[in-house]
Formats: structure tokens, sequence, C-alpha cells
């Protein structure tokens, strides 16, 4: 497993060959990617802010989670990037990999929505003319 | 007895500070801890409702207590991944 909050580039290749192992028949790739628009702005890029220690700490809690969800998976890498980050570039990396593609998609799209609940890490919008903090919907704990 | 608050996104930016302390009383709660936090820095008030509390790096409740030396940090909702939230 492998749980990380970096400002470096993130390597889909690294993550793919992190979590293969010989038994692994599917590795599902979830790619996070900066778009150019959000609620019909033109978006210039993106900025993100983290709580990384917390943030690699709750990594790990979901991908616990989804594993006693979905047992057969063998193994779990999520990297998030900080930072300034362009159009294009990736945000968020997340690697299951299994025997088979059925647990791979379920358990790698099952992190996705988990790790945007949960994960301490948030992002500025930044475009024409100004600028805005996104939130999620607030969770009550 | 001392805490140390940690800010992130919105907040930091409202506060001007990643990081703050506060003077801790016997018994305190971490929502507490964000209530002494307003009488410096009036700016974060009213964020009650939409807050959530970690203590020492795992998401607690309001209502959990706060000792000498603890991290509390004020998680304003979350908002990871590049898509719409």
């Amino acid at each position: 497993m492998l749980f990380e909050v970096t400002s470096a580039a993130l390597d889909p290749q690294r993550l793919i060959d992190h979590v293969r192992e010989d038994e692994s028949g599917a590795v599902a790739l979830f790619s996070g990617v900066v778009r150019n628009n959000n609620m019909s702005r033109r978006v210039l890029y993106l900025e993100y802010d983290a709580y990384p220690e917390m943030a690699e700490s709750v990594m790990r809690q979901i991908a616990d989670e989804i594993i006693g969800r979905w047992p057969a998976v063998i193994d779990v890498a999520i990297q998030h990037r900080t930072g300034r980050l362009e159009i294009g570039e990736t945000s968020l990396l997340i690697a299951v990999s299994a025997p088979h593609r059925k647990e791979a998609f379920e358990a790698c799209h099952a992190l996705v929505d988990r790790f945007k609940e949960m994960v301490p890490i948030w992002k500025k919008e930044v475009w024409e003319g100004g600028e805005e903090w996104i939130e999620g919907e607030a969770v009550n704990c | 007895m001392k805490a140390k608050v940690r800010l992130f996104a919105r907040l930091s930016e409202l506060a001007g500070t990643q990081e703050a302390e506060v003077e801790l009383g016997e018994g305190l709660t971490a929502g507490e801890v964000y209530g002494l936090l307003c009488r410096d820095y009036p700016q974060l008030a009213g964020l009650g409702e939409i807050l959530r509390y970690a203590v020492n790096g795992e998401y607690v409740t309001a209502v959990h207590p706060v000792g000498e030396n603890d991290e509390v940090a004020l998680i304003p909702p979350v908002s990871g991944g590049a898509g719409a939230v």
C-alpha cells in the first residue's frame, strides 16, 4: 500500500507497478485531472492545500475500509498532489489491483467517492477576475 | 496549558496564518477551542455549522476533549480530487 501527499508531478505508471502483483489480473487506475471550466467559469488553474499527515492516515483508513468490503482486492495506492496545478495536470491517482476487473473497478470507484468525502485536502479555483476555495458537502460527525 | 490549532484553505486565508495557539482551560472540547480561537480571529466566526474537527490527526466530534499539547485542526468541507465536489 502507498499513501502520499506530494508537491511533485504524479506518475501513473509508478502506481500501477506498485499495486500489481503476479496474482493481479486487473489494475484499475483513476486519474483526477484539472479541467478548464467549472460552473460555467473559465478556470485558469487550481491550487491545492492539504493537511498532509492526516490526509495520509485517512487514505489508509479508507483503503482498509474498502478492502473490508472487497476482500479480493490485492493492493491499493493513492497519491494527491498539492500546490498550483495547471489545466490538464493530474491531482489525484488511485490504483487498485485485484484478480479480476469487477472488484478492481468497484473498489476503485468506491475509493474515489470516499476520498472526496473524507481526505483533508482542498482546492482553490482561480479564474479570470477571481478565486474561491471550493468546499464540498458539510459532514456532521 | 496550550493547544496548537492548524488552519487550512479558506480558514488559513481568513486568519492570515496556518497555525495558532490557544490557552486552554481544564476540560475544554474541540468545539470550545474553535470558540476561543474566534476571540483572536473574529473573521473565523460563524463556521461552526460546516466545520469538522480533528485532534492529533483523527476526526473527532465537537465535544471531544482537548488536552495539553494536542494539535486541533479545523476542517472545512474537503474538496480534493479534480472534478466538481
